[in-house]
This record gives structure tokens, sequence and C-alpha cells, in this order.
């Protein structure tokens, strides 16, 4: 039982090649634009990649760059049959070279739903990653002397006055370490002592935050330090004091903006994907259409389109038996490699 | 003597309609990228309007928006000319337009090279506009409880950490006004008290700048307030130190910022009236090449083409004779008109 058959007269079969070949140019574009939007998104993450522990994410993009870019050497290889299916004297050194062409094809065009999927299914990798890179940009803040962590302190101010966000869950975090630099503090000074005898480490904590935490928003001038005082400031209390720094913390920040960043790109993949398709679709019920007419006389006769030759299952029995066939001759190639006197066909009823 | 003759058959007719028609395409294509330059600088003047005092000048981007629309009128009329020029019925109905038309271009070409000019010229008006502006925004930063200023604070602090800047000049600027709103000073405190009494007008001045002001490069956490008091901080000089806060004021910032954007769309518009010289003398030749052919009635004859049809001193000679007559026509008229009445009454 033949599936999905359709009957091609000539001119549909003109139309359907025409159809296509204008088609397969769309999808080349379309396949650029999936490249470019890997490349973007590739770009962003790699920007805020001194803030992240793992690149598992990065499977998203490099996934869409790839297919993106393959996409356009498939859309061309379609095109060129297209133009070369018109004519029949043409068509026929397509033969071998399209059945291998439509398996990876398919398998290419798959990849693109993988990446959509992986994009929704890393979410909690993409957290967790964020969580450790936030914590040891925090806890390195104030090693602007020690190489290789230098830049740690203008990397995460930066990225909280662009992000809008205070710290890893929220502005506490900064209360946990000691963000000022032993250099800037006076050992000497009674409340510095006092500081740090007070915990077990030796660390100057204070309930304090950096200035990038400050809200411009804010109808007062920025109140940085002794946030939990309310007899250090006039008129401050910190439980209902809303605006003055940035209430969001910036784990979240970055994972609603890397969600929506791709939750845009999604639907652009989807309709690529859905359009690469429908072009090989087409594509395969051009081919059968045109083995009708290989060798016949008279090319504007009709004939029939189908996607596969038999049903699904029996079309899977026989891709299993070849593949067991190429096997059984891989492995008596090399039986026959080892002792090459033996007969290959008297070694068969011996293993069977 | 004609100005650059050049003589003209039908192919070398044909190419120069083919090639004007496309050169009016990127024309039309420069005009639309003129009229939205001038849009993108008319959004980014009412972006900052606040800091400018809502006195800003929306001259400059105006003339560019009117002059980009007029080209991509006059250049959709040229490329029609070009196309119908190749088809001598359809080019009939062109021909009495063509000499008014390409004065038209004449003009238009002279207000781009003005429209030029004033691009770069306006970086000085620009320039006493934000000195004003910036100082009043600094005066009311503190009222964010005034309604119709309360917006102050949030556009400085966002522009000075955005431009990398402080204060108008320099961050000393902070010093001289109160920044601090008086619904948070504690009245009844020495230190505020003392601050007061310092100075004549009873504000609330202070060697402290807001945290917008902060270098995010500084190694060691931003020092905002006694700035000038060595001794407030650890280790700390305040004549040696320039890591701290921003140094440059933001003037000078928004001055470069937008000097710099001048000055690209000024060049651009010098390339896109260059352009259009070229398409106006390229019309003029078709024009000229057309009405020139040796024998009227075969589209194939040779004929020339020019761009003036005498040497530039005598063309000029021409239009003053012409116009002393017109002048002197309408007197004459007046005189016969005088006579008239005279003889009337």
């Amino acid at each position: 039982m033949v599936l999905l058959k359709i009957k091609f007269p000539f001119q549909k079969r003109v139309r359907l090649a025409q159809g296509l070949w204008l088609l397969s140019w769309v999808a080349m574009f379309s396949g650029a634009i999936t490249f470019a939007m890997g490349v973007f998104l590739k770009t962003e993450l790699h920007r805020r990649s001194e803030v992240m522990h793992s690149m598992d994410i990065h499977i998203v993009p490099n996934l869409l760059m790839a297919v993106g870019l393959a996409s356009v050497g498939i859309n061309i290889c379609a095109g060129k049959v297209c133009q070369d299916s018109l004519d029949p004297t043409r068509f026929p050194r397509w033969k071998m070279f399209l059945p291998p062409f439509f398996c990876f094809s398919v398998f290419l065009t798959s990849l693109l739903l993988v990446a959509m999927i992986l994009s929704f299914a890393l979410q909690p990798s993409l957290e967790e990653s964020l969580k450790i890179g936030l914590k040891n940009g925090i806890r390195f803040y104030k090693d602007t002397d020690t190489p290789g962590r230098c830049f740690q302190k203008e990397t995460i101010d930066r990225l909280q006055i662009e992000f809008q966000c205070c710290g890893n869950t929220n502005y506490r975090d900064w209360f946990e370490v000691q963000w000022i630099s032993s250099r800037y503090l006076d050992f000497t000074s009674k409340e510095v002592k006092d500081r740090v005898r007070s915990n077990v480490d030796g660390r100057y904590l204070l309930d304090g935050v950096p200035f990038s935490c400050c809200n411009p928003a804010s109808p007062r001038p920025c109140i940085q330090y002794s946030l939990l005082d309310n007899s250090a400031h006039y008129n401050y209390e910190y439980q209902s004091e809303e605006l003055n720094l940035y209430n969001r913390g910036c784990r979240q920040a970055l994972v609603s903006y890397y969600m929506g960043l791709m939750n845009t790109i999604g639907p652009c993949v989807l309709f690529d994907f859905l359009l690469q398709m429908t072009i090989l679709v087409s594509l395969r019920y051009l081919q059968t259409a045109m083995e009708g007419v290989i060798g016949q006389e008279n090319v504007e006769i009709e004939t029939e389109g189908y996607i596969l030759e038999k049903g699904v299952k029996e079309t899977l029995l026989e891709t299993k038996e070849k593949m067991k066939k190429l096997l059984q001759f891989a492995r008596v190639g090399d039986a026959s490699a080892v002792t090459p006197d033996t007969e290959p066909e008297a070694d068969k009823p011996a293993t069977a | 003597m004609a100005l650059m003759k050049v003589k003209f058959d039908l192919k070398k007719r044909v190419k120069l309609a083919q090639m004007l028609w496309l050169m009016y395409w990127f024309s039309i294509m420069a005009g639309v990228l003129v009229f939205s330059m001038g849009l993108f600088f008319k959004i980014e003047l009412r972006k900052r309007s606040e800091l400018m005092d809502n006195n800003e000048s929306h001259f400059v981007p105006n003339i560019l928006i009117g002059v980009g629309l007029l080209a991509c009128f006059l250049n959709a009329s040229g490329g029609k000319i070009c196309y119908d020029s190749l088809d001598s019925t359809k080019f009939v109905k062109w021909k009495t337009v063509l000499k008014p038309f390409l004065i038209c271009c004449l003009f238009f070409n002279f207000l781009l090279i003005v429209t030029a000019v004033m691009c770069f010229a306006m970086r000085i008006p620009l320039e006493f506009t934000l000195a004003e502006g910036l100082k009043n925004g600094m005066k009311y930063y503190k009222d964010t409880d005034t309604p119709g200023r309360c917006y102050m604070k949030r556009t400085l602090d966002l522009m000075q950490m955005e431009f990398r800047c402080c204060g108008n000049n320099n961050y000393k600027d902070w010093f001289e006004i109160q920044w601090v709103s008086n619904r948070y000073l504690d009245f009844s405190s020495k230190e505020v008290k003392d601050r007061i009494s310092s100075n004549v007008d009873g504000k609330y001045l202070m060697d402290g700048v807001p945290f917008s002001c902060c270098n995010p490069s500084s190694p060691r956490p931003c020092i905002q307030q006694q700035i000038t008091n060595n001794s407030a901080h650890y280790s700390y000089d305040h004549y040696t130190e320039d890591l701290n806060i921003w140094k440059r004021g933001c003037r000078d910032a928004l001055v470069s910022y937008y000097g710099g954007m001048m000055n690209t769309i000024g060049i651009l518009v010098l390339m896109v009236t260059l352009l259009q010289i070229a398409v106006m003398i390229g019309l003029q030749y078709v024009n000229t090449s057309l009405s020139t052919l040796v024998n009227p009635e075969d589209p194939e004859s040779e004929s020339e083409g020019w761009i003036l049809e005498k040497t530039v001193k005598e063309t000029f000679t021409d239009i003053m004779a012409k116009m002393k007559a017109m002048g002197k026509g309408s007197q004459v008229d007046e005189g016969a008109n005088e006579e008239a009445v005279a003889t009337v009454s």
C-alpha cells in the first residue's frame, strides 16, 4: 500500500517544480535568518559568560547556526533538482543522490525541533549556572588587585546597572560577603576591628551594598550603607522602603532576559522548520512523479507521486533487512580478509 | 560655444537614459535616508529635551525631513522623465516642463548645500542650550515631589550613567547646589544646622555627589561623600584619585555626542548633494540630446548634448539682460499707463 498517493498530470508536475523552486529561495533566506539568530544568541550568551559557570546552554545557538547553514545548502540543492526536473534528460543523474539526501535533510530539519525543545529544557541548567557564576562574582568583587579577577568588580557593577538588579537572589547577598577590599580598610579603627571580630572568618561584613544597586527612580538620594538601621537615616524605614535599591536579583533578571530572547526566536525557528518540511515533502513527490517519466517516449504522460512506495511498517522492515545485509557483508568481508582461501559461501551456513 | 558638448547616437542616448534611471533610484533611496536621519535626529533631541530646558531648536531636523521628502519627489519625477525619454511619443509631453524642472533641481541643490552647512553650524547654539538646561536640571534634582519636575532626578541620574559624566563642567558643580531634598534632612541635628547657617541662602551644601557619578572601573568602592576631605577615608588623596568618579562634564559629553551625530549627517547630506548634481547634469544631457536631433522624424539620428548652450559668462549676461528687460518692460508699462491717465484726465 503506497503512502499518500497523488496523481500528477504534466501541467501539475510543471507547476509543482516551479512553485518548489520559488519556495526553496524563500527557505534559503529563512535558513540564513535562522543562522543569524543563532549567531545573535551566541553573542549575547558570550557577553555574560563571566557570570555563567557552565556552557551547556550554548548548544542551542550552536544547533541553530549549524542547521541554518545546512539548510541553505539543502535548499540550493532542492532548487537545482527542481530546475533539472523540468528537463527529463537531466533528471536521471539525481537518481542515486536523492534518497540519502532526503534522510540527511529530514535529520537536520528535525534538529531544529530539538533545539527548540532544548531551549526550554535547559532553563534549570542555565539558572544553576548563573547561580554559581554570580555567587563567585560577588565573592571576588573586592579582588581588584588579583590578576584574572581584577575586572569582576566592573563586570558586576555594569551588570547590576544594565539589568537593574542587585545581588544573586536579592540585595541581602551583599551582606554575607566582604565586598570592600582590605586595602581600603583602616585596621586601627575601632569600628573595623569590631566588625572583623564579630564573625568566625574574620571578614569585614556590613549591611551595605555597592553603588550599582542604587535605583535612579528613587525620590531620595541613594542609601547604600546601614540599610537595616532605621535610626541611621532621617525618615527611613527599611521594611517599607521599596524604591531605594533594585528589588530584583540578578539571577532572575538574567534568566528572564534569556528566556525572553529564546521565546522570540522560537516562532521563527518553528516557521523555518515547517517551511523546510514542506519543501522536503514536495521534493519527494516531485522525485517519485518524475521517476515514472524516465525512460518513456512521451514526457507529458500522467504519473503518480507518493511519499513511501510501501507502507511505513514495510519500509522500516525493508530498511532493517538492508542494514542487516550490509552488516553481514561487512562481517563476512572481515572474515574473508583474515582467511583468504576459505569460501565465504561455505562459511555462511556454518555461522547461520 | 556650448559647455562640454558631447555627440550622441541612438545607442549612447539609450545607455545614458538607462544609467540615469538607475541613478535616480539610488537618489530616491538617498532621499529616504536623509528623511530618516532627520527623523532620528529629531527623536534624539526630543529624548533629552528635559536637559535642554525644552528650549532646543528643531529647525535643522525639520529642514532635513522636508529636504528628504522633496528629494524623493523630485527624483521620482526625474526617473519617470528618463523612462519616458526612450519613447519619443511619451517624451513630447515632458518637453515644456523640462527646463523649469531643471531650474528647480538647481535651486534644490543649493538648498541641500545650505542644509549641510547648517548641520555643521548647529553645534554652537546647541552648546549654549545644553549649558543652560543642565544648570537648571541640576537645580531641580532634589524636587522629586514637585509636579512637572519630579522626573528630573531620574533623568539626570540615567544621563550621568549613560554618558559617563558628572555635573555641568565637572563634579564640583554638585558642591554649589543643594541636591538633597529638605524632606530627608533632620533639621534638629547639629550637622545640618551648621551647614545651613554656613551660607547666605540657607542651603544644605556639601562636598558630595550623587551615586550616578560613580565610576564602575574604580578598584575601590565608590566615595561619594566628603570627596575633598582626605582624612575621612582610609588611604585616599582626592588630588591623585582619578578613577573614583567620572571626571568629564556632562555638557562636554552631550555636545560631543550630538556634534558627532550632526557631523555624520552633514557629510551624508554633502554626498547626497553630489549625487543630485550628477543626476541633474545627466538629465540636462538627455534633454539637450533629444531636442537637437539632426533629423527630427528619425529617432535613430545623431544629436548633440551639452550642459549650457553658451559659455558660463555668456549665459550669465543673458540672464542679467533678460531680468533688466523684464524690469524695463514693467517700467514702460507704468509710463504708458501714466500717460494714458494724464491724457484722460
